[in-house]
C-alpha cells in the first residue's frame, strides 16, 4: 500500500446535504444539454418552472410547519426533486402539469410525511407518476428528435415554446406536428414484426448508432454525470450497477433471437427511456433506498427487473418510475434482513431482532 | 347515567368522537371502492345504514337468548338477512345503481363496522339505546363516505351530484353542478390511490379539529396562575 505524502492540512471537508445536492445538479447538466440538443427548449421551461414551485412550495410548507425558512431552502433538495421531475416530464408539457407534479411532489411525498429523510418514496417519481396516471396523455406526447423532423419542420424556438407551454400559442396545432413515438412505444405498438424488421422500419432505431436515435445521447449524458457524481463518491456503485446488470440481464435472456415476441435488444433497454436518469439519480436517492451497501445490490437489482418487466408485458411503456415506487415500498424489509455487522458484534442482526 | 346524557353519548361516539370509518376505521373495503362519487357513496351509505339499524335492533332483542358459544354466527345470520333485503331493494328500487355497486352490496355482510356494532354494543345494550347506536354509526359512516365521494368527484370528474337520478329518480335529473369542463379532471382522485389519499386527508383534518378543540378546552380549564413560583433545583426535598 502506498501512502502518497501532501502537505496539511489534511482534514477534508465531508460532504454536507447541500454540496451533494449541489453535485446532483451539475451532473445533471450534460443529460439536460442532450435533452435540449433533440427535443427543443421544453425540458429547460419545466426545470425552471418546477424550480419555482418547489421552492414556493417547500416555503410555504416551512412556514406552516413554523420551521426556519431559509435554511430549509439552503439545502437545495427541493431544486433537486424539482430538476429530476423536470427532466423526467415531457418537454413542452403544460404548465399546470409541471405545477401539479412538482407540488405534489413536494408537499404529498415529501413534507406529508416529516421532509427530507423522512419519505419512504422518492418524491419526484410520486410526482411523475401522479402525473402520468392522471392525465395520459399529456405525459405520453414526446416531441420527435430534431433530426427526425418531417421536411420543413422545426422544433419551436425559446419565445414560441414559453407561448406553447402556457397556452397562448393555439390548440396544439404546433405540438401535433412534431410529436411522436418515444423508441420504447414505438417498438412496443410494432407486435407481429422481427426486431430487425422495425429496426428497418423506425428511423428512431435505424438513424441511431447504437440504440435509439436521441435517446441514447440523453441517456449516455445522465451516464456521464452518474460517473461523475460516483467520481466524486455521492453515492456507492452498488445501486446503478445492480440495476443497470439486472436490466441488461433479463434482456439478454428475453432477446429471443429477434423474434416477434422478443423483448427487445439490450442496448433498447440501457439506452431508452429514463434508464440512465433513474439508474443513476432515482435509484441512488439516499432517503428512499436500501441502506446497507448488500441491500442497495438487492434493491437495484430489483428494480432493474421490474423494470423489464413492466416494460415489456406490462401496459405501459416506461416503467422506471412505478419500478423504483414499488421497491421503495420494499426498502424496509431489504434493510431489516441486510443490517451490515456491527464492529464488534460476530454476526450481523436483524433490525426487529431483540436487543439482550 | 341518565337516560339523555347517554343518548347524547351514544350519538356524539357515532358521529365523531369514534366515528366508523374515521376512527375505528372499519369497512374500509367499500369506503375505499365506491366512493367515486356522491351517488355511489350515497347508495352505499344509505345500504350501510339500513342493514346497520336492523342488525342492532335484533341482535339487541335476541340477546339473552343467545349463547356466547354460537353468538357470531347467528349475528353473521342476522346481517346477512338484512343485506339480502337491502338488495332485493335496490334492484326493485335502484336497479342501475345497484349494477354499478355491483359486489360491494353483498359484501356489506362482511363489513367489520355492522358486526363490530352488533358484537360491541348491541349485545350488550338495551333495544332503544341499539337502535340509536345503529343510526348514528350508521350516519357517521355514511357521512364520511358522502364527503369522500364529493372531494372525489369533484377532483376527478369535475362534477358534484352527477347522476343523483340513478337514486332519486327523475326528479334529480338537473342536480348536476359541473365546476370544469370534463376530460380536465385530476384521474388518479377517482383511481384507488385517490381514495387513500381523501381518507388519509380527512382522518388527519379530524385529528387537527379534535387537537384544537382539546386546546381550547383545556386553556377554558386551567387559567394560568399569576404571579412567580419559585422551584427548588438543588438540596433534599423534604
Amino acid at each position: 500500500m502506498v501512502f502518497t505524502r501532501a502537505s496539511s492540512p489534511h482534514g477534508h471537508a465531508p460532504l454536507d446535504t447541500r454540496r451533494v445536492m449541489q453535485y446532483v445538479l451539475l451532473a445533471t447538466i450534460p443529460g439536460l444539454v442532450a435533452l435540449t440538443w433533440n427535443f427543443g427548449w421544453g425540458s429547460l421551461i419545466n426545470i425552471v418552472l418546477a424550480c419555482l414551485v418547489a421552492v414556493a412550495c417547500e416555503a410555504g410548507v416551512m412556514a406552516i410547519r413554523r420551521r426556519p425558512v431559509i435554511f430549509y431552502l439552503r439545502d437545495h433538495s427541493a431544486l433537486v426533486t424539482a430538476c429530476l421531475l423536470g427532466l423526467a416530464l415531457p418537454p413542452l408539457a403544460p404548465w399546470w402539469l409541471v405545477v401539479l407534479a412538482t407540488g405534489f411532489a413536494i408537499v404529498v411525498a415529501k413534507h406529508l410525511y416529516g421532509g427530507l429523510g423522512y419519505n419512504p418514496f422518492n418524491p419526484a417519481m410520486v410526482g411523475y407518476v401522479v402525473a402520468l396516471i392522471s392525465f395520459p396523455v399529456a405525459m405520453t406526447t414526446w416531441i420527435t428528435p430534431r433530426d427526425l423532423l418531417p421536411e420543413g419542420v422545426t422544433l419551436p424556438g425559446l419565445i414560441e415554446s414559453v407561448r406553447i407551454v402556457f397556452g397562448f400559442a393555439g390548440t396544439g396545432s404546433v405540438l401535433d406536428g412534431i410529436t411522436g413515438a418515444t423508441p420504447l412505444d414505438a417498438f412496443k405498438h410494432h407486435s407481429g414484426l422481427l426486431v430487425e424488421q422495425i429496426r428497418a422500419r423506425e428511423p428512431l432505431f435505424s438513424e441511431a448508432e447504437v440504440a435509439s436515435y436521441g435517446w441514447e445521447w440523453v441517456n449516455l449524458g445522465f451516464l456521464a454525470g452518474g460517473v461523475w457524481l460516483l467520481y466524486k463518491r455521492v453515492f456507492t456503485w452498488h445501486a446503478p450497477i445492480a440495476m443497470l446488470s439486472a436490466l441488461a440481464l433479463m434482456a439478454m435472456l428475453f432477446y429471443d433471437g429477434g423474434s416477434s415476441s422478443s423483448g427487445g435488444p439490450v442496448l433498447m433497454h440501457l439506452l431508452s427511456g429514463a434508464t440512465m436518469l433513474g439508474a443513476f439519480f432515482i435509484v441512488t436517492d439516499p432517503v428512499s433506498s436500501a441502506t446497507s451497501n448488500r441491500g442497495r445490490l438487492v434493491f437495484g437489482a430489483a428494480i432493474g427487473i421490474l423494470i423489464y418487466v413492466i416494460r415489456v408485458w406490462g401496459g405501459y411503456p416506461d416503467a422506471v418510475a412505478f419500478a423504483v415506487l414499488l421497491m421503495n415500498f420494499a426498502a424496509p424489509m431489504i434493510d431489516n434482513y441486510s443490517l451490515p455487522r456491527t464492529y464488534g458484534q460476530k454476526k450481523s442482526r436483524r433490525a426487529t431482532e431483540k436487543m439482550e | 347515567m341518565t337516560d339523555q346524557s347517554q343518548y347524547g353519548e351514544i350519538a356524539r361516539n357515532g358521529l365523531w368522537n369514534n366515528n366508523p370509518a374515521l376512527v375505528q376505521l372499519l369497512g374500509l373495503c367499500p369506503l375505499l371502492a365506491v366512493t367515486g362519487t356522491v351517488v355511489n357513496a350515497l347508495g352505499l351509505g344509505l345500504a350501510t345504514l339500513l342493514v346497520l339499524v336492523g342488525s342492532n335492533l335484533v341482535v339487541s332483542l335476541i340477546r339473552r337468548q343467545v349463547s356466547d358459544a354460537v353468538r357470531i354466527p347467528v349475528f353473521v345470520m342476522i346481517i346477512a338477512t338484512f343485506v339480502t333485503c337491502t338488495e332485493l331493494l335496490m334492484k326493485a328500487y335502484t336497479y342501475e345503481l345497484y349494477q354499478i355497486l355491483g359486489i360491494f352490496i353483498p359484501l356489506i355482510v362482511t363489513n367489520c363496522a355492522i358486526l363490530g356494532r352488533a358484537e360491541a354494543f348491541a349485545s350488550k345494550n338495551g333495544l332503544l339505546p341499539s337502535t340509536l347506536d345503529g343510526v348514528m354509526m350508521g350516519l357517521g359512516f355514511g357521512a364520511v363516505l358522502l364527503v369522500i365521494g364529493g372531494i372525489r368527484e369533484i377532483l376527478g370528474h369535475g362534477t358534484l351530484f352527477a347522476n343523483m337520478s340513478l337514486l332519486f329518480g327523475p326528479v334529480a335529473e338537473g342536480w348536476q353542478l359541473t365546476l370544469f369542463g370534463d376530460g380536465q379532471g385530476l384521474l388518479v382522485a377517482v383511481l384507488p390511490p385517490g381514495a387513500f389519499l381523501v381518507t388519509g386527508l380527512l382522518i388527519a383534518l379530524k385529528n387537527v379539529i379534535d387537537g384544537q378543540i382539546a386546546r381550547r378546552r383545556a386553556a377554558r380549564r386551567a387559567p394560568v396562575a399569576r404571579g412567580s413560583k419559585r422551584v427548588r433545583t438543588t438540596g433534599t426535598i423534604s
